[in-house]
């Protein structure tokens, strides 16, 4: 079975601006994929590359194992998607807002299907009315059913819970959720809220300055059994290369100006440091971090993108 | 690509600005109309008054096509901007509300989105300019009834026979259709460059502004652009109410005077359509779409 989603090498510049920089990484069938990363690293460009709104500038991106130029109609038929606030037409009526997407995705469901599709969501009571008098709630739920109308395989969500009060998150974590588990669907989700993400995903990748940080199993990433150490030398470049031609390069997860991180077994971390010190390497600090949020601090050292609060 | 376009035609119609225009043509109709109605004699009497002292005129001078000319003479020059409200909004509305992003995420190609968008606005045009008909020329022909023709212009009077008139008014409807989709395809075209729809609908009526001024004036340096704007040609339908004469001096009935010249204004505005259709097409293929 080919990875749902397969990218490579990946890049977009504006002008001088580098927002995503040689991006790899894989979404497999089943899949709940966080993606999670703090404004400006990168995500929205990545996804709206994915769903072919921006043209990249080098890299291949190849979806149910079909390249995406080549075959864009036939994948997108299959991929579902809400980018970050679902925009729908005001002036329509939740239901003529789901019969247009429909029938743009190739569909023309009866009135009765798409009052079902409304259920699915929790607006079927609301089907005759206009989406300007809907909530943001509420249209972030209709957004949810618009990429749902044509069942499709892959769903893309940019930052669904964004404007949501906190039921409202719950309600979509739920949705979510629901989605991978009953429905069998692949999902990939975008945030900039790691609890969220360890709420939901089942994978994760992290990225910043749009780069990869790490990629993986959260349950892996979240192992009580292992430990990330953040080490600080006074030569960064020379220990990390020391590193990696060791037995510890397998354990290297990301390198950073003044210090890298290796994930560690706990009962490997005296050996580790006892080989780096005797490499030579002027070591400044040694920090472990047990959670990802603490890893995920680590790598943006901004604490503003962690935590369930928006603001 | 039909289904593409009823998606279009079904969003235009649904949103409320898409019937300003619609009543606007309405009301000013009937306005002129009821206008003509109470005082067209008098401004009748004052415009054949130097006609009058050398011919003797009989018939029905006020009647609906002679009002029905005056109507279209007078509303196509505003006609543009009503246009231009709703095809100006045709991408850069989509950019504005945030749809265009759900837009393209569906499985159609940009091409045929662009394209159904494109001849969707066009239908609109076209549907504008029915309704218009319909209220200056049958609606004239009923209240005025109907009579030979009589057009004046600066040195020239031309009588139309009313069993010659109704085929050229359907000529000339054609004809001002052609040229109002050219100002639509322009105002679609400069909607792709905008996020909100003020942008390309101010932007367009700059341009067929200043393109009607230079027509207007007479100077060397602008005559040789003169022949390419599609200002310069958007006013051909009254070539069809031009007439051939004969050697006695009389008109022939059923004929133009100059048609290859109202065809060659056809075929600009026509190059023009097909030019900002593909210009959008080629421009929008390659857009970022970060709106």
């Amino acid at each position: 079975m080919p990875p749902m989603i397969e990218v490579k090498e990946l890049s977009k510049r504006f002008d001088t601006f580098k927002a995503v920089d040689g991006l790899s990484f894989t979404v497999n069938q089943g899949d709940v994929y966080g993606f999670l990363g703090q404004n400006g690293a990168g995500k929205s460009t990545t996804i709206r590359m994915l769903l072919t709104l921006i043209r990249p500038d080098a890299g291949e991106i190849r979806i149910m194992g079909q390249d995406l130029r080549s075959s864009r109609s036939e994948i997108l038929r299959r991929t579902g998607a809400v980018i970050e606030r679902p925009d729908l037409y005001k002036y329509l009526t939740a239901e003529e807002n789901l019969m247009v997407f429909a029938r743009l995705s190739g569909i023309k469901p009866r009135s009765a299907e798409l009052k079902q599709k409304l259920d699915v969501v929790g607006l079927a009571d609301r089907a005759g009315s206009k989406v300007k008098t809907f909530s943001q709630g509420m249209k972030q739920r209709l957004g949810i059913a618009v990429a749902l109308v044509h069942d499709p395989s892959l769903i893309i969500l940019d930052e669904p819970t964004n404007g949501l009060d906190p039921q409202g998150i719950s309600d979509m974590r739920r949705l979510i959720l629901s989605l991978s588990r009953e429905l069998g669907k692949t999902l990939v989700v975008s945030s900039h809220l790691l609890t969220e993400m360890e709420q939901v995903a089942s994978r994760m990748l992290i990225i910043d300055r749009g780069k990869k940080v790490v990629e993986g199993e959260v349950k892996e990433l979240l192992d009580p059994a292992h430990v990330i150490l953040e080490v600080e030398t006074l030569n960064v470049e020379q220990d990390k290369q020391w590193l990696l031609a060791s037995r510890w390069a397998t354990m290297f997860l990301h390198g950073q100006d003044r210090s890298f991180q290796v994930k560690l077994d706990k009962a490997d971390v005296p050996f580790f440091t006892t080989d780096l010190a005797s490499s030579g390497a002027g070591i400044l600090s040694l920090k472990p971090q047990n959670t990802l949020e603490e890893y995920f601090l680590s790598l943006t050292r901004k604490d503003q993108y962690v935590g369930t609060d928006q603001n | 690509m039909w289904e593409l376009i009823k998606i279009e035609l079904f969003k235009i119609f649904r949103k409320p600005r898409t019937f300003i225009a619609f009543a606007a043509i309405a009301m000013i109709v009937g306005l002129i109309q009821m206008g003509f109605y109470v005082d067209g004699d008098t401004y009748i009497q004052f415009g054949m008054q130097a006609l009058s002292e050398s011919f003797d005129i009989d018939g029905k001078i006020l009647n609906g096509y002679l009002l029905a000319y005056i109507i279209l003479q007078t509303l196509l020059i505003h006609v543009p901007l009503l246009i231009a409200l709703v095809s100006g909004d045709m991408i850069s509305g989509e950019a504005n509300m945030g749809t265009l992003r759900m837009l393209i995420t569906k499985p159609v190609s940009r091409d045929q989105l662009i394209s159904a968008k494109f001849l969707a606005s066009a239908m609109y045009t076209l549907l504008l300019l029915l309704w218009m008909a319909i209220w200056a020329l049958f609606g004239s022909m009923l209240i005025f009834g109907t009579d030979d023709m009589i057009i004046m212009k600066s040195e020239v009077v031309t009588q139309v026979l009313a069993n010659d008139v109704f085929w050229r008014y359907c000529a000339a409807f054609g004809f001002a259709a052609l040229a109002m989709v050219t100002v639509s395809s322009l105002a679609f075209f400069l909607s792709i460059f905008a996020e909100n729809s003020i942008g390309p609908i101010i932007a367009c009526m700059s341009i067929v502004i200043v393109f009607t001024i230079l027509n207007t004036l007479n100077l060397p340096i602008f005559n040789a652009v003169k022949p390419y704007l599609f200002t310069s040609h958007m006013l051909g339908w009254k070539g069809f109410f031009d007439l051939k004469v004969n050697s006695d001096n009389e008109q022939i009935v059923g004929s133009i005077e100059n048609l290859p010249a109202v065809m060659r204004s056809a075929t600009i505005l026509g190059i023009h359509v097909i030019g900002f259709w593909a210009a959008s097409i080629l421009v929008f293929r390659k857009k970022d779409i970060m709106s």
